[in-house]
């Protein structure tokens, strides 16, 4: 194997290639305990309203270390090109980061991007200094876009956001990875171990995930293999797999055999 | 009800508070620390520095964010 070059994203680099996410989880214990369990440095978290009447108002970084994870902030729930710039201007100002994960969601069933919206938005956040990784689908040409309009990663999903279907086309993946300078982040859609495994194998640059941890019957022991799984595609990839063959080949000597 | 009140829009939610008032003033009100929230006035962010300097007037639409969980 060749070795492994470090995951960097805008000359900042992270210590793994697994980024998780923070919603949906049982409890904020249990979220606390897989973030740590699957390694990852990267963690996602959502911009919303204080809620003023619950007396409670208490953000997600009470369970989460800053100083120990970097705080990644999406744009989820928004619709348009407008509210998921203002939704990433009011995420630089918490004070962490210029960094963004992008979305613009163009239908509220499939959570699909509204391709057009992302690419608007990624040119007004690039053009005003944040670090853009845009959520969008595994469509070549509007990766290729994304890059041209400042991205500085694209985040094709594997299938969409929350189903677990896994990674349902791989040479969509491989092509946008072929093509791209910036670093190609599978977002969404990854269900089990074999999936992230298989993700990687692709070559990408590694892989953002929530639900399949957080809706794991065991959070902690999933984000454990998930962590191993990113880390065993990785070197999967770079190790290069053998041919495939449509005929068996024996592995033990033809010769020497009894007569 | 004081001649001063403000009826300001914060959250969504209509909320009455004694004026003359500030947005620090505003957070004091609801019991909020300015560390950690991030302030929307009328559609503008507000720096923490400035949000003792920003008075407010009545109709004015106010957004106190956080992070939350999510993906």
């Amino acid at each position: 194997m060749q070795g492994d070059t470090p995951f960097s994203i805008a000359g900042r680099t992270f210590r793994s290639r697994l980024m998780v996410g923070t919603g949906k989880y049982r409890t904020n214990a249990e979220m606390t305990s897989a973030i740590e369990a699957s390694g990852a440095e990267i963690v996602t978290v959502a911009v919303r309203r204080v809620d003023l009447d619950r007396g409670n108002t208490e953000s997600v970084l009470h369970h989460l270390d800053p100083a120990r994870y970097f705080l990644l902030a999406n744009t989820a729930g928004c619709y348009t090109a407008d509210d998921a710039v203002r939704y990433a201007r009011l995420a630089r100002e918490a004070g962490f980061n210029a960094f963004v994960k992008l979305e613009v969601i163009g239908d509220q069933e499939s959570l699909l991007p509204d391709t057009d919206g992302l690419i608007r938005a990624t040119r007004t956040l690039a053009a005003e200094g944040f670090t853009v990784l845009a959520y969008t689908n595994d469509d070549l040409i509007t990766a290729l876009r994304l890059e041209q309009a400042g991205a500085a990663a694209v985040m094709p999903l594997a299938s969409p956001i929350g189903s677990g279907l896994g990674l349902l086309n791989p040479y969509s993946i491989r092509t946008i990875k072929r093509r791209l300078a910036v670093p190609v982040i599978v977002d969404a859609g990854v269900g089990t171990a074999s999936d992230a495994c298989l993700t990687m194998e692709q070559g990408v640059d590694g892989i953002l995930m929530n639900t399949a941890l957080a809706e794991a019957e065991d959070s902690v022991g999933m984000a454990r293999a998930m962590g191993l799984a990113v880390e065993a595609g990785r070197i999967a990839f770079l190790s290069g797999r053998m041919p495939r063959r449509e005929v068996a080949m024996p592995s033990s000597p033809t010769r020497g055999l009894l007569s | 009800m004081s001649a001063a009140a403000l009826d300001l829009v914060v959250n969504g939610e209509s909320r009455r508070i004694p004026g003359p008032a500030t947005l620090a003033a505003l957070l004091d009100h609801l019991g909020l620390d300015p560390r950690t929230v991030v302030v929307e006035h009328n559609r503008a962010i507000v720096r923490r520095p400035n949000l003792g300097l920003t008075p407010l007037a009545s109709g004015d639409t106010i957004e106190l964010v956080h992070f939350v969980g999510g993906g």
